[in-house]
């Protein structure tokens, strides 16, 4: 991550350098490097005058603000109360078959990370799953195993 | 003003004020966790509630200002049963072995759930599902996640009084804790060792790492010969740890204390005070004249005190450029140290191996200190255990000692005189004012020109003071400072520290000397002093400090005869080699994340 002092500069001065800025920051840069890194944090931390720990306190709080390793393509399964009743279970061991992973893994080639969310708001089309910002619905084992290869051609 | 009822009760507070602070007005007591006088309102903990009549809801008593009219009721069937509650939900998630517990009959939890009447617990037990983290890393504390409440007041201590923040709140819900960044071991993260949150954590969260046992060890030993030094805060705050009141001067009795516990000699950090004015006032003098007359630019000015090692660690990680500027002399414990295994052992002929050197300071962030690398000029640990107020107050009450009936006892003698000048580097201002009375005499051949020697500028718990000091009829080696205004500052606690600081680095200031000491009101509301310490505690303390200067007969420096004789002896002049060898150091850069 060598432009990574250049990137948390750049961002700093287009959303300004104030406490409020945080959130922002932090959402742009793991939308380009998928989570925060220490060495991002502290980059941060620097240019907004913050502690290291606000930072971490902050990022820790968001379950979209990663601070451990992901993979390019983070799916997220919802494991609410719809989703569970509609086989979100059978839903997550295709995905683990599939990755070979278990959820909380990343896969060797660091192509994918498998989580499980709160509600994401498709209860009336369980069970559902989001890949990085794009949700998937009403998902069979077929259909998982068709995006996922989809995605394996990425 | 406002007028509300409390318990149909009339009382008046300003505007602004709150619920609970008009209730402490009428004397009601209300239990309070999260709250604390010396920092933000965070109304997070809730066992404050109140009934208010008009109102659904309980309120938050902390964080409701009064009002008008208001008409609140402190102790109701629905107040008392959802305390109770409280208390229960917060030891569902806490480890409740209270008979192994460090703060075992002075926990704030521990006192709400007896006050309550809390037996059975209703919840399940949340802590042995959870996996709980104990750090050790620190040499100063323990941060034991399972004692933690969440209350926060570390958080808002570490970043209101202290601007580090080495610890912040994170994640959320069931996974929430107080976490230093990315969950790094506090001994690897910007912390500073201060024990601030120490002193004002609830619970055992955070205690001082303990070293009573293996003091007591080295008292039992009949091989060892066990030296005490005691620092000068101590004094007018152990007898807090012991019932008494706060701002009690208790020297006589601690010194009686630790004899009877079986200390060899008992004997003073305030002469290694009185040591380090010598030390600090001369590096100041030489400072300024390789500065004014020589046109030395490598000189740093302003010189900064290095007494305190929270701020020596504080500066460390985030001013490092500014490391020349520190004094070079050790603190009064590490000098002392250093002594106590050559001069002193020399002195009582005894093998320096053996010699095992205790302190009991207000401070955590000295057991740090004692383990630096460089603090082994004895060719030994110089300081071999660390004990806070608190843990002499325990000990004392281990050796089944009546604290309040004791005899006053003197000090043993090497290394046991002092005067005034060195018990006032308890209080913020002290060591500016201990140096000032001696340099100021050193220069110009007369007292500092101030009433009885109490230099009132400097003094108060006033976050940052300054204070100028015009500099006439100097003596012929001095005559260069003729016309001179010695400018200085004080600052106590790091918030008020790095205001300084980047004052400083702006140019906005010109200061020659600036005393910084890490904890609010300097070293009487250290870490390591009797839990609760809050404004009024210190206040009351700074003023035991100054009646213990002026009560002493000798109230300079460099008037006690211990330190001209130990210069005579054995160390020669001031900043001269020995000196250096033993009672300089120097500081290293550290991380600023």
């Amino acid at each position: 991550m060598y432009q990574l002092g250049n990137l948390v500069q750049e961002l700093s001065d287009k959303y300004g350098r104030d406490r409020a800025s945080l959130m922002p920051i932090l959402q742009c840069i793991v939308k380009k490097h998928n989570y925060l890194t220490d060495e991002a944090m502290v980059e941060v931390a620097k240019e907004l005058d913050l502690s290291a720990a606000e930072v971490y306190g902050t990022a820790s709080f968001y379950s979209f603000l990663d601070t451990e390793e992901r993979g390019r393509f983070v799916i997220r399964v919802c494991r609410t109360i719809s989703c569970s009743m509609k086989g979100k279970e059978d839903i997550m061991q295709t995905l683990e078959d599939l990755l070979k992973i278990e959820v909380g893994d990343t896969t060797a080639d660091k192509q994918f990370t498998l989580l499980e969310t709160n509600c994401i708001g498709w209860c009336h089309k369980a069970p559902a799953m989001l890949i990085n910002d794009m949700p998937y619905t009403e998902l069979t084992e077929d259909k998982v195993i068709e995006i996922i290869k989809e995605y394996m051609q990425k | 003003m406002v007028t509300l009822k409390i318990n149909n009760k009339e009382v008046s507070v300003p505007k602004g004020a709150t619920i609970l602070d008009a209730a402490r007005k009428l004397d009601i007591h209300i239990p309070v966790l999260c709250h604390h006088e010396d920092l933000c309102v965070a109304g997070n903990c809730r066992v404050c509630v109140v009934e208010q009549k008009g109102s659904m809801a309980l309120v938050a008593s902390c964080a409701r200002p009064a009002e008008e009219g208001m008409d609140i009721m402190t102790n109701t069937m629905r107040v008392r049963s959802a305390r109770r509650h409280i208390v229960e939900l917060l030891l569902a998630e806490h480890r409740s072995d209270c008979t192994k517990c460090h703060r075992n009959m002075n926990c704030e939890l521990q006192k709400v759930a007896n006050d309550y009447s809390i037996g059975e617990h209703i919840f399940l037990d949340l802590v042995e599902d959870h996996d709980y983290f104990v750090d050790r890393s620190s040499p100063s504390f323990i941060k034991d996640d399972s004692k933690c409440i969440r209350c926060q007041r570390c958080v808002r201590t570490c970043e209101q009084l202290q601007y580090v923040s080495a610890i912040a709140v994170a994640h959320k819900g069931a996974e929430q804790k107080i976490s230093s960044f990315h969950d790094r071991p506090m001994s690897h993260v910007v912390c500073t060792n201060c024990g601030q949150c120490v002193n004002r954590c609830p619970t055992a969260a955070l205690v001082e790492k303990t070293y009573i046992d293996q003091v007591w060890d080295a008292i039992y030993d009949p091989n060892t010969h066990v030296v005490v030094q005691t620092a000068p805060a101590v004094r007018v705050a152990l007898g807090e740890a012991l019932g008494l009141d706060a701002g009690a001067r208790v020297t006589g009795k601690m010194v009686a204390a630790l004899k009877q516990m079986g200390i060899d000699s008992v004997l003073d950090t305030d002469f290694t005070a009185d040591l380090t004015i010598m030390e600090e006032g001369t590096e100041l003098l030489v400072r300024l004249k390789k500065a004014l007359v020589d046109g030395d630019k490598e000189i740093s000015l302003p010189m900064f005190t290095s007494c305190s090692p929270g701020w020596i660690k504080f500066i460390e990680h985030r001013y490092p450029k500014y490391l020349p500027n520190l004094s070079t002399c050790k603190s009064p414990q590490q000098m002392f140290g250093a002594l106590a295994k050559t001069f002193y052992a020399d002195k009582r002929k005894l093998d320096p191996a053996k010699v095992v050197s205790v302190s009991i300071m207000p401070c955590t962030a000295k057991k740090f200190e004692a383990d630096r690398p460089e603090m082994r000029s004895s060719g030994y640990k110089d300081v071999d255990f660390v004990l806070t107020t608190r843990e002499l107050g325990m000990m004392i009450k281990q050796a089944g000692i009546n604290f309040d009936t004791l005899e006053e006892a003197r000090y043993d003698s090497i290394m046991g005189d002092s005067t005034g000048a060195a018990v006032i580097f308890g209080a913020t201002g002290g060591v500016m004012e201990a140096a000032l009375r001696t340099a100021y005499e050193i220069v110009t051949g007369r007292e500092v020109p101030f009433e009885n020697l109490n230099i009132k500028p400097v003094r108060g718990l006033e976050g940052v003071k300054e204070a100028s000091v015009k500099i006439e009829g100097c003596v012929d080696d001095w005559k260069f400072l003729e016309g001179a205004e010695l400018k200085v500052a004080i600052a106590h606690g790091l918030t008020n520290a790095d205001k300084v600081m980047k004052a400083v680095r702006d140019g906005k200031a010109e200061y020659h000397f600036v005393e910084i000491m890490a904890c609010p009101g300097g070293c009487i509301g250290g870490g390591g002093q009797p839990i609760p310490t809050n404004q009024e505690i210190r206040q009351l303390r700074v003023d035991a400090i100054y009646e213990e200067d002026e009560q002493m007969v000798l109230r300079k420096s460099h008037e006690n005869p211990e330190v001209i004789a130990i210069y005579k002896e054995f160390l020669g002049e001031p900043n001269g080699h020995k000196a250096h060898e033993l009672l300089h150091t120097h500081y290293v850069e550290r991380e600023a994340y």
